[in-house]
């Protein structure tokens, strides 16, 4: 059977007057229906141009899809004409967004937003759609939800916005969620509620959902596999286990050790040098060997594909085994 | 660490902002932003202010550095009273005191060059003699925040964010500061940024000798880099201490719940951790609960916590907690 989602070879650039900016260079995933795919990186490597191109929302112009093809249930949604994407959109995939302030109406009532999705997508009528929209403003945890129907998004505080917004968004018993930094705007304590209301309604639904973030903590909590990205690519992916424990790509490794870690030293924190690239004047080769403390003369020239290196886990990088070695003689050193 | 030297000393700093409504702006209600809130810092030490966003943090900052005249308390730098002050006096204490904002896209003035920005407040402050001098010393300070000392005539918009901070680095040490004030210094950088930046923070606190108050919502970093650290809640220290003890057994509960909401980045941790999930929202601080602040959400709240405050209390050398928990 085909996966619930598959993303091959997509491409993004957008045409600005300073040059093109080749925001996704062709990545390629699939998604199995309850699964949950995290998408982590840093602000510029291409993860929400990469869903928003999924959902076509991409501006166009400057915006356009170069290539590739988007398959839900075995359907390229890059190829369906507007008014069927428009029926796709909420109804089989929904998404909730970083700023809950500006993605809900200010001028209109969190009831009527929530069940004017019910009534476009489900074909309920007003009434039937606001009675639905109380239940879900309940289960995500609003009180007195009945009452706060009439209420504007300005009445309602971050958190609250953020789950009105996840109602709206699971109303239609969407098939895929995406989920684009929803709780970066939060406070931790918040936060932390955010990601297990999304984690219980998954269950409760059956939904599959893809986690966008730069936060490696909250993507820890959740999310079953992940997907690294760096200046439009997928740089490493894996189960999250492995991929936390044993990284493979310099990057990763390169982020996971700059955390502070728990156990305390007073040590400088590990850091990666220099700054992320320029996507208009991105490098020869291996996207990320300006940077790379394992950089070879091979990697400015030749730019290195994904490669597996145990199940499902693959990094696309020309000196995996030296990272390994390097990883396995500090092992060794430590238990000293 | 205990003889050491006072540098700051807060004492029961309150700031209250006047809610005005109707045509003749009256004052209805007050926002009590920072509602007494006392602490002290040694000299090179690097106190961490923790909490989540509306708790006061900020404004405790601005506060103490006389950008908002506090409404109540008193603010010692090196022993001289702030609250006050005004003009030429207040200005010479500046050179004491710094800040480095959390926007370096905001914080830096677009149309000044690299260069003016740090020449003109030693000279302003008559820390540089002359502008060769002023000039000499702009350049060893980018040197020191690890720029390029020929960026002097660059303007802004030609940095990325961490060249930025690093240059709101550089303008809050070009007057010679003892004491400075991080708000956030790391919050809007990308994560491979960050590290960066705290390792030129340290470094820069051991060579120049300085004294920090690091402002931040990050858990852990400020775990990492601070000696002590207070947490605030809706404008005052609930807990206060050895930053290591601190987190490693918080007392509050409010502490506890806020470690625990902190996500591990080690999914095998994040799996077997116990959470602590606080209901609700932080209540508004025009009108906060009576009692205990917390209490309202309170996972342990008892009776008592509706309608006495706690008071912060020493429960061991050093450790201060404002919970009805702990006194008996």
């Amino acid at each position: 059977m085909a996966p619930l989602l598959e993303v091959q070879d997509l491409e993004v650039a957008f045409f600005t007057k300073d040059g093109v900016v080749r925001a996704v260079n062709g990545i390629s995933y699939t998604l199995e229906a309850g699964d949950t795919l995290g998408l982590v990186g840093e602000s510029g490597c291409g993860k929400s141009v990469s869903v928003l191109a999924m959902l076509r929302l991409i501006p166009e112009p400057p915006g356009r899809i170069m290539g590739g093809r988007v398959l839900l249930e075995g359907r390229d949604l890059l190829k369906l004409p507007a008014h069927r994407m428009h029926e796709i959109r909420g109804s089989q995939i929904a998404m909730i967004f970083q700023d809950p302030m500006t993605s809900l109406n200010p001028v209109m009532t969190i009831g009527n937003q929530i069940a004017e999705a019910m009534q476009v997508n489900l074909g309920l009528e007003h009434g039937k759609a606001m009675d639905r929209a109380a239940e879900l403003l309940t289960r995500v945890g609003i009180p007195n939800a009945s009452d706060r129907l009439s209420d504007y998004p300005h009445q309602f505080s971050g958190g609250m916005r953020q789950r009105a917004m996840i109602a709206m968004a699971v109303s239609c018993q969407p098939k895929v969620l995406i989920a684009d930094e929803p709780t970066t705007a939060l406070d931790v304590t918040i936060q932390a509620q955010i990601v297990d209301l999304v984690k219980d309604l998954q269950q409760e639904l059956n939904m599959a959902v893809i986690w966008i973030t730069h936060d490696l903590g909250v993507i820890a909590r959740l999310a079953r596999r992940i997907n690294v990205m760096y200046a439009g690519y997928i740089v490493e992916t894996g189960p999250i286990q492995p991929l936390f424990k044993a990284p493979l790509h310099p990057y990763t490794v390169g982020l996971l050790s700059s955390l502070p870690s728990l156990d305390l030293t007073d040590q400088d924190l590990s850091y990666i040098e220099g700054s992320p690239p320029d996507m208009i004047r991105l490098p020869e080769g291996c996207p990320f060997w300006p940077r790379c403390r394992y950089r070879t003369e091979r990697c400015a020239v030749e730019r290195p594909e994904l490669d597996e290196y145990a199940p499902g886990h693959q990094a696309a990088c020309w000196n995996v085994a030296e990272v390994l070695n390097q990883r396995s003689s500090a092992l060794v050193s430590e238990g000293a | 660490m205990a003889e050491q030297e006072v540098v700051l000393a807060v004492r029961d700093l309150r700031k209250y902002f006047p809610v005005k409504r109707g045509l003749l702006a009256r004052v209805r209600a007050h926002v009590k932003a920072v509602d007494g809130v006392s602490f002290t810092i040694r000299k090179g030490e690097v106190f961490g202010l923790v909490g989540e966003s509306g708790c006061g943090k900020t404004t405790t900052s601005r506060a103490i550095l006389q950008l908002d005249p506090p409404t109540e308390g008193s603010v010692q730098l090196e022993g001289q009273e702030l609250v006050g002050l005004r003009g030429e006096a207040l200005r010479r204490m500046r050179t004491k005191m710094q800040i480095i904002f959390q926007n370096p896209y905001s914080s830096l003035n677009p149309r000044m060059t690299v260069g003016r920005m740090l020449v003109e407040p030693m000279l302003v402050h008559g820390i540089a003699k002359s502008s060769q001098e002023a000039q000499d010393r702009a350049a060893a300070l980018l040197q020191m925040v690890g720029l390029n000392p020929y960026f002097v005539n660059r303007f802004p918009s030609e940095f990325s964010g961490g060249q930025r901070q690093r240059i709101g680095i550089a303008r809050a040490l070009s007057v010679n500061p003892s004491f400075v004030i991080c708000d956030e210094p790391i919050s809007s950088l990308d994560v491979s940024i960050q590290s960066q930046i705290v390792n030129l923070l340290r470094r820069l606190q051991r060579e120049l000798d300085l004294t920090y108050l690091f402002i931040s919502h990050d858990l852990s970093m400020v775990r990492y880099i601070s000696n002590r650290m207070g947490v605030m809640y809706l404008g005052k220290i609930v807990e206060l201490g050895d930053s290591k003890t601190v987190l490693r057994t918080p007392m509050h509960p409010y502490t506890q719940a806020l470690w625990s909401a902190l996500p591990i980045p080690d999914p095998e941790i994040e799996a077997r951790r116990e959470r602590i999930i606080l209901e609700g929202d932080v209540p508004s601080p025009i009108d906060p609960p009576p009692g205990c602040r917390f209490s309202t959400r309170c996972p342990r709240v008892m009776d008592l916590c509706r309608e006495v405050e706690p008071a912060l209390a020493e429960c061991e050398p050093g450790r201060w907690v404002a919970c009805h928990l702990y006194t008996s």
